[in-house]
């Protein structure tokens, strides 16, 4: 049992709450870094390599863009079913290969980035898929290149829709990192995990999840700033174009 | 400039969008395709950029077969042709002067020139003033202006437009039109467009195709096409209406083209033969430079009158059709 009225209690809390929640902000960002590089184009491609898409014959090949999709689909599709927990254990050798141990914050971002992956992946279909078919035919009738494609037309327009999947991303990351305590990771599940339910003080429970639903609450509010900063296909500039219309025809 | 060779495209195995479609474009003019709403007109004009590859047939464009290009050499041959889109597939959240980069750097021109070239198809189009909005921020108008600025970056020698004013007001229409026209004239142009509407071909077209259910059903210059009888083509351009039930009149279709049109055949009519004409509806208008168009004339009197008027006009060089006889 834990006594809440020592003082040590307090200056205890403090310290607690910073290192967990230290641990969580670094666990989510690096997360979040390799689950952008790797998602971002395994969803452009995962899009691309559908029949009648701009990437449905990489190298000349339909069938080679096929059976990309084909791998592509079933490996995002597996990742996304599998529990949390189940992925955490079934890649514990791949993890112990990769950064040489399984248990601590820093092999917990492994598991992370691996359950995190599919879901951006799927996020960035999504948008992609939003992308006004029109685009991609005056893409091609200006005789652009994929790779001109994918930078000038796909990332601007899909480019809000991203952004809001990625806090959706940055909270399922946050989430599923309440779990890595289970494996020796920090962060403020393990605070919640050691605190709380071992040594039953509500007040640790009750400091975690305030601290959660700021951070969430705080990517959020980002998300969408950054969002409206980057969509310009709003209906406030369609009335105003119609006041041009009207402007022009006085002329 | 553009040859299209029988060319047959089949979806599905069941819709014929295209059969057997030849049509010749020669080089510097404003050519029209018009049909009614999946004749055909958007699948035939995809496939001289080869965004849509035909079952079978060729197609040409200023000697290099387009249909027989892959790869690197198909995107090259696509930097030497434009297209407009009816909705302007503008990137929305791109400001207009990146949109018409982006056409510089698909044919790869430096960076250094990109800026500066993009602002001059601005000015080109009249919208040098507007280079950092967004699409979204313009109207319609504006859009297709940023869309053919966009089209010609590449400075090609053809331009393909896809119902490129069937989204606008008629007001609008008539700029866009006249800025194509006059680009076409400045720049050497070919235009290839397609249009459901007679106004857009009365206005800017040299020469057109009418497309039924995939099939070219006539084609040629639109005066040569005013002048043949029974063109469906110039019935459209010069709509009189039904012809009215007058009991005791025959009634006449005179179709007048270029010199004609300005000499006093009627006047000659009444005088020479003395018969009392009434015009019943007329329509003169200026296409291809020239002036044209079709007037009903109702002839009082007995069937050898009305032939014999007839007779006296197809003699003037005028295009005679009998509507009713009395
Ligand atoms: N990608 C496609 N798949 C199946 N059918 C199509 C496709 N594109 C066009 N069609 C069909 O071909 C016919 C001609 O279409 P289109 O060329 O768009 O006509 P238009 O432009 O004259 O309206 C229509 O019946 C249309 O449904
Ligand atoms: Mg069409």
């Amino acid at each position: 049992m834990i006594d809440i009225t020592s003082p040590d209690f307090w200056s205890d809390l403090g310290g607690v709450l910073l290192k967990g929640t230290l641990e969580t902000l670094w666990m989510t960002s690096v997360a979040l870094v390799f689950t952008i590089l790797i998602g971002l184009p395994l969803g452009i491609v995962l899009v691309g390599t559908e029949r009648g898409r701009f990437l449905e014959a990489p190298f000349g090949s339909r069938a080679f863009g096929t059976a990309v999709n084909r791998v592509l689909g079933f490996v995002v599709n597996l990742g996304r079913s599998v529990p949390f927990i189940v992925l955490m254990i079934a890649l514990i050798p791949f993890t112990r290969f990769l950064v040489g141990s399984f248990v601590g914050t820093g092999p917990a971002i492994v598991p992370l980035t691996i359950v995190a992956i599919p879901f951006f992946a799927r996020v960035v279909e999504i948008a992609v898929k939003e992308v006004d078919g029109g685009l991609f035919e005056a893409a091609e009738s200006l005789g652009a290149s994929r790779w001109l494609l994918v930078r000038r037309v796909i990332l601007p327009q899909a480019a809000p829709s991203i952004v809001l999947g990625t806090a959706t991303t940055i909270t399922s990351i946050i989430n599923f990192s309440a779990m890595v305590g289970v494996v020796g990771g920090g962060g403020l599940g393990n605070v919640a995990l050691t605190y709380g339910l071992q040594r039953y003080s509500w007040v640790h429970i009750v400091a975690v999840i305030v601290i959660l639903f700021a951070i969430v609450q705080l990517v959020q509010a980002g998300a969408n700033g950054l969002a409206r900063r980057v969509d310009h296909s709003s209906g406030r500039s369609r009335a105003h174009a119609r006041e041009i219309d009207e402007a022009e025809r006085v002329i | 400039m553009i040859t299209i060779d029988r060319v047959t495209r089949t979806f599905d195995g069941a819709v014929r969008a295209l059969d057997d479609v030849s049509i010749h474009v020669r080089r510097g003019e404003v050519f029209g395709v018009v049909g009614q709403s999946g004749a055909g007109k958007s699948t035939l004009l995809r496939t001289v950029n080869a965004l849509e590859r035909p079952d079978s047939g060729t197609v040409t464009v200023d000697g290099v077969e387009v249909t027989a290009l892959q790869g690197r050499r198909l995107l090259e041959a696509r930097h030497r042709i434009g297209m407009v889109f009816q909705h302007f597939n503008l990137v929305s959240n791109r400001t207009a002067v990146e949109n018409i980069e982006f056409a510089l750097e698909a044919v790869g021109r430096p960076r250094s020139a990109k800026r500066d070239e993009a602002l001059e198809m601005l000015d080109l189009v009249g919208l040098a003033h507007r280079a950092d909005a967004y699409p979204g921020e313009l109207s319609g108008g504006q859009r297709q202006r940023v869309g053919i600025a966009r089209a010609l970056a590449s400075k090609p020698d053809v331009l393909l437009s896809d119902e490129a004013t069937s989204a606008l007001d008629p007001d609008t229409t008539r700029q866009i039109l006249a800025l194509i026209r006059r680009l076409s004239r400045d720049l050497g142009l070919t235009v290839l467009l397609i249009t459901h509407e007679m106004d857009v071909v009365k206005q800017v077209c040299d020469s057109a195709a009418l497309l039924e259910q995939g099939r070219v059903v006539e084609q040629g210059p639109l005066l040569d096409l005013v002048r043949t009888k029974g063109s469906r083509l110039a019935h459209d351009l010069f709509p009189l209406g039904e012809a009215p039930e007058l009991p005791g009149y025959g009634v006449l279709d005179l179709t007048f083209a270029g010199g004609e049109a300005e000499r006093p055949t009627i006047a000659m009519l009444a005088r020479d033969l003395g018969i009392d004409v009434s015009i019943l509806g007329a329509t003169i208008e200026t296409i291809a430079g020239e002036q044209a168009g079709r007037t009903r004339l109702a002839i009082p009197g007995e069937p050898g009158v009305v032939e014999r008027a007839a007779r006296f006009l197809g003699e003037q060089g005028v295009g005679v059709e009998v509507v009713s006889r009395p």
